[in-house]
């Protein structure tokens, strides 16, 4: 079996999350990429905003860094930027990301900074008790919601690819060897890569909406999820409600840590 | 302009001189984003980091300026950001972080009219008080001033060096006619320049404690990336620095947090004093008031009347001491400021009833000349 512990800072278990969180299966899946490509613990920070799934940083055993809401990709920008050898993930949130951090969430992906981005998106905001989220689906409820949400969610991996991050996936905690496999080719991507990840907040989003019982918000995770080469061959009625998963965009961008270099380089020339 | 440390005479702008000196302090990080009146300072490290391998970077904003110069000093590199009214609130939030999390840095604030987006390009000193509780939350911050581009640069250098050595952030604290006046200054040989950096952890990273009580309460924070793999937090957090609900953990962490810097104010407090020898009335100036000020203790003192000032080059802390010895002395202290009397609020809890407090003050964009502040002075002697 996998050992785990080499990367867990036990010390802080019992974690905070609730039973049936997805948030967990994301630890495990994130630590089984890392170890994966023998990245150095010494060398790898971990940066995060506020929210349940910035909560993550504390029980990795590497420099974790848990900033303020929203601002989680500022800070790992001033890491990265100031010492690009240091290899950095931001683990952040749906209202982290896009609603508070929203304008860092597009300038990171248009800069193409070299930094593995894993959003978790549970379609609400779990830590403050299940308020509306910039992701919560049109109908569903939150707590202040209580009618129904009249707002049209964003389309967070679509918003990364056109604000120009070069690589983008999609991947849920119901998969987990493809959620896995999203974070290591993140990982292994030079520039802004972001892993948007849906998974399960039975707490605050399930009771809610008629999915209290965490087995099915798995369930629908399993049946509305569909990988990209199958997604092609449906028709938009098919498409009609489900999700699409796997690598959404995959190029080749300069990356701005290494064109900052070659801007040091040639002014240093001149 | 290009980067000298030759120990030449150069003319140049207080927010030029401002990044010069942070260049000589050791800077090699800088995130900003525009705004009048201290773009200047931005656009001088875009121009000279580059050239000796340091590292800027315009943000989308304030709240992100400030985030990335917070996790860039968490590597170990020595980093500033700029701003001016409306931006110096946005980082607001972040410089309660740099508090809590006691990670050094320079935050400078070129002061313009307010409220709101109020005067761009007129000076004040309406940011004192916001200086000292802009962030939320009960802490400690250290903000220095300066009246001139030659104290401009000198007051980096020593931003950095406090901000180093008590490990927090630093705020400086300029105003439109210091960033913007072109006026000599001499810049010292680079070896002339004391430089203070952060103290490496002695322990090895399994005994290593980031925020452990010492007898100072200063803590000794690794740089990322050196094998200490620890924990940064604007939770309450303990020794360890993951986030704690221990009340005697927390209520013990945030007194040292408070404590590093109120118990070594002697340290950190700093003034200029003259002809405070004979005076009976105390003009209190900080900033490019003290200029006119000066120029109006020399006006006093022809006509007869004794009139000494006191110009505090660090406003915070704030140097009770100093104004409670002089109340003992004089009958009033005259305090013109560029706001609505904000420090005046502090000379008079220094005075302690002992001396009157007069404010002169102007919030229309315009300068306080000598003349005024004198006449002020005739009506109180
Ligand atoms: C400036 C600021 N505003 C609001 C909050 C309160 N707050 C904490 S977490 C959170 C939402 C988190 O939601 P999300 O990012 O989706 O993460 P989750 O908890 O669902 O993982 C909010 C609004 C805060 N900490 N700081
Ligand atoms: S509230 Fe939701 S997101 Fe937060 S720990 Fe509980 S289940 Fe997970």
């Amino acid at each position: 079996m996998f050992n785990y512990l080499k990367f867990i800072r036990t010390r802080n278990f019992p974690h905070i999350w609730c039973p049936g969180c997805g948030d967990g299966i994301i630890l495990k899946a994130l630590i089984r990429a890392i170890d994966g490509l023998d990245i150095s613990r010494d060398e790898a920070v971990m940066v995060s905003g506020i929210g349940c799934s910035s909560r993550t940083p504390g029980y990795v055993d590497i420099n974790t860094l848990h900033t303020t809401h929203g601002r989680a990709l500022p800070f790992a920008t001033g890491v990265k930027h100031a010492s690009p050898d240091l290899n950095v993930i931001v683990v952040t949130g749906d209202g982290d990301a896009t609603a508070i951090g929203g304008n860092h969430y597009i300038h990171a992906a248009r800069r193409n900074i070299n930094l593995t981005v894993l959003l978790y998106n549970n379609y609400i905001y779990g830590m403050t008790g299940g308020q509306c989220s910039p992701t919560t689906p049109r109908g569903d409820r939150a707590s202040t919601a209580p009618y129904g949400n009249i707002e049209p969610p964003f389309n967070t991996a679509g918003l990364a690819i056109s604000a120009g991050a070069s690589f983008v996936a999609r991947a849920d905690v119901y998969n987990v060897k493809r959620c896995e496999k999203m974070i290591r080719q993140a990982l292994e991507k030079d520039g802004f890569s972001l892993v948007e990840i849906l998974t399960p907040c039975p707490t605050a989003y399930g009771r809610r909406n008629r999915m209290a019982n965490p087995v099915k918000l798995m369930e629908w995770l399993r049946d509305n999820t569909v990988p990209v080469q199958k997604w092609e061959k449906l028709s938009p009625e098919e498409r009609e409600g489900k999700v699409r998963v796997g690598v959404l965009a995959d190029t080749e961008k300069p990356e701005f840590t290494a064109e900052y270099r070659k801007l040091i380089e040639r002014v240093q020339g001149e | 302009m290009s980067v000298d440390r030759s120990g030449k005479v150069k003319m140049m702008q207080g927010n030029q001189a401002c990044a010069e000196g942070a260049i000589a302090a050791g800077c090699r990080f800088f995130a900003g984003y525009p705004i009048t009146p201290s773009s200047e300072i931005a656009e001088t490290m875009s121009r000279n980091l580059p050239g000796i391998g340091g590292k800027f970077i315009q943000m989308e904003d304030e709240l992100g300026a400030m985030g990335a110069t917070i996790g860039a000093s968490l590597t170990g590199v020595k980093s500033m950001t700029a701003t001016s009214g409306p931006g110096f609130s946005l980082k607001q939030e972040n410089i309660g972080y740099a508090c809590m999390a006691e990670v050094p840095c320079v935050i400078v604030n070129v002061m313009r009219g307010g409220p709101s987006t109020g005067m761009p390009t007129l000076p004040s000193q309406m940011d004192v008080q916001q200086a000292r509780w802009g962030t939320h939350g009960d802490h400690s911050i250290i903000a220095l001033v300066a009246c001139s581009a030659q104290e401009t640069y000198e007051q980096t250098v020593r931003a950095f060096n406090l901000a180093e050595r008590f490990m927090t952030p630093v705020i400086l604290l300029l105003d439109e006619i210091v960033g913007h006046t072109t006026e000599k200054v001499v810049i010292p040989d680079q070896s002339d320049i004391e430089i203070v950096s952060r103290e490496k952890p002695e322990e090895s990273p399994e005994d290593y404690l980031p925020y452990r009580e010492t007898e100072t309460g200063i803590p000794v924070l690794a740089k990322f990336g050196t094998g200490y793999r620890y924990n940064v937090t604007g939770l309450c957090h303990d020794s360890t620095g993951f986030p704690t609900n221990d009340s005697e953990e927390i209520e013990k962490n945030i007194r040292r947090i408070v404590r590093k810097i109120e118990d070594n104010r002697n340290q950190i407090i700093d003034y200029r004093e003259k002809m405070t020898g004979d005076a009976e009335v105390i003009i209190f100036a900080y900033g490019s008031v003290s200029r006119s000020a000066r120029s109006a203790v020399a006006m006093c003192r022809e006509e007869g009347i004794k009139a000494g000032i006191l110009e505090p080059t660090v406003i915070w802390p704030f140097c009770y001491n100093k104004v409670r010895e002089l109340a003992e002395q004089v009958n009033t202290f005259v305090v013109p400021e560029m706001n609505l009397g904000q420090m005046a609020r502090e000379v008079k809890l220094g005075v302690e009833g002992k001396a009157e407090v007069v404010s002169l003050n102007r919030i229309d964009g315009e300068p306080i000349k000598p003349a005024q502040i004198v006449e002020k002075v005739k009506e109180v002697v």
